[in-house]
């Protein structure tokens, strides 16, 4: 079966309907599938719901989904950078579930591995807590949070082979394993594809079978707070 | 009077046993990485996914696959390692993660923290807080002693949206150092110029002998 599409549209082609839960990998602007989610923008899918850590910026990342309000919910650890974000949240036309950041990459782990739930001490004693079953074990108190199933994983790795192994670069790696794992069907978009048998089998940070779809591209790769430090 | 930031950061940093792993929060606390002591050896985590965090690149140097979790651009070391988002909070859910150091809104005599939210006014979220303070072994928050109106950040209890309940070990403030103990916070130091009666003056928290 061959995984290799020719764009983004392409590879997104009879996967997206209006209310569908997407996951997104990504931290900030790092690692985040801008392809895909211009592709989103284009097919004008709505009432979205979108696990991602953040919501991108204004105008750029999962900021322009909001801008053409494609977007009825965010599941995110933080969305401090996004004015538009703010602004619908605040005015209530965009819903918004916070999940600490641990809690929404396991709970994107454990979805994808089968498992429906599981036990954190994390946000016990918060409002995080509020509603959720609370359990002791060995004298600490913990609470049960769900496993996420997505309807789709947009993906973005630097390398992968054209059966879909991929090898990811340095801290752009962040959500995008455990968002790709956690979909029914997973798109992925990478800087090169390689040809079979090039990637060390050993050094593949996520296997194949996670993979549906891909596509290469060119990639702006913004960079969010560019900070540097002076030559001595 | 009291410390400025970089002297909050300098004291808050020989906090540092050598051999730990350890998390720093924005603002003050990423400001501890300048002083680290001399002889001892940490290991800086960044929850978006790396170990043997290396200092801000030179310009022209920066990368933006290789961002902190404040996303700012910063460097490895020889000793680097990355990993995803799952594998980072695992481990720090496990509690291989020695120290956090963070920032506060509100600390409580009785450890509690609130550091992500005010209620209509400001929604940023928690990131990777609320994780941090369940699962390492011992927090130390950084903050202001008191507010710009100059009420007390160090209270009997706090007043926002909790991130973690009766998770802070250590106070370091502008003021001093004061330890989160049975019955309330004990003076552990005071800053330079600063004297007991001061603390005491300037925390509504219950300050225990």
């Amino acid at each position: 079966m061959k995984k290799v599409y020719d764009s983004a549209s392409a590879a997104l082609d009879g996967l997206l309907f209006d209310g569908m839960l997407i996951a997104a990998g990504g931290f900030g602007l790092c690692g985040i599938p801008e392809l895909l989610i211009q592709a989103i923008r284009d097919a004008g899918t709505r009432d979205l719901t979108i696990a991602s850590n953040n919501a991108g910026v204004d105008g750029f990342g999962l900021g322009v989904l909001l801008e053409t309000r494609q977007v009825k919910k965010m599941i995110s650890s933080y969305v401090g950078e996004n004015a538009e974000f703010m602004r619908q949240y605040l005015s209530g036309e965009l819903e918004l579930e916070f999940n600490p950041q641990g809690t929404l990459a396991e709970r994107m782990r454990a979805g994808g591995a089968g498992i429906p739930g599981f036990y954190t001490k994390t946000g016990v004693g918060t409002v995080i807590a509020e509603g959720k079953e609370h359990k002791e074990f060995d004298g600490e108190t913990y609470i049960l949070e769900r496993g996420i199933v997505a309807d789709l994983s947009i993906v973005k790795a630097w390398k992968a082979d054209p059966s879909g192994n991929l090898v990811f670069r340095k801290t752009a790696r962040n959500f995008n394993p455990p968002a790709a794992t956690c979909g029914k069907v997973c798109v992925v978009e990478v800087e090169e594809i390689v040809p079979l048998g090039s990637l060390e089998p050993d050094s593949i940070h996520l296997p194949g079978i996670y993979v549906h779809r891909l596509i290469q591209g060119q990639h702006e790769k913004r960079i969010e707070q560019r900070t540097v430090r002076k030559r001595a | 009077m009291g410390w400025d930031r970089n002297q909050m950061a300098a004291r808050a940093a020989q906090e540092l046993q050598d051999g730990w792993y350890v998390n720093l929060g924005i603002g003050i606390p990423t400001l501890v990485a300048n002083y680290i002591p001399e002889g001892i050896e940490v290991t800086l985590q960044s929850e978006n996914g790396m170990l043997g965090m290396g200092p801000f690149p030179f310009e022209g140097e920066e990368d933006a696959d290789l961002i902190n979790a404040g996303k700012q651009t910063i460097t490895e070391l020889p000793k680097t390692a990355y990993f995803d988002s799952a594998q980072s909070f695992a481990m720090i859910r496990g509690g291989k993660i020695a120290m956090a150091i963070l920032g506060a809104m509100e600390v409580a005599e009785n450890g509690d923290l609130a550091n992500w939210m005010i209620p209509g006014k400001l929604v940023k979220g928690m990131g990777g807080a609320m994780d941090l303070v369940a699962g390492v072994q011992r927090v130390v928050v950084v903050m202001d002693h008191t507010s710009k109106h100059g009420e007390s950040k160090v209270l009997k209890q706090c007043t926002l949206p909790l991130t973690g309940k009766g998770v802070v070990n250590r106070i370091v403030t502008n003021l001093g150092v004061l330890d989160v103990v049975p019955g309330g916070l004990r003076i552990v130091e005071c800053a330079d110029g600063v004297t007991e009666d001061e603390i005491r003056a300037a925390t509504e928290a219950t300050i225990v002998a």
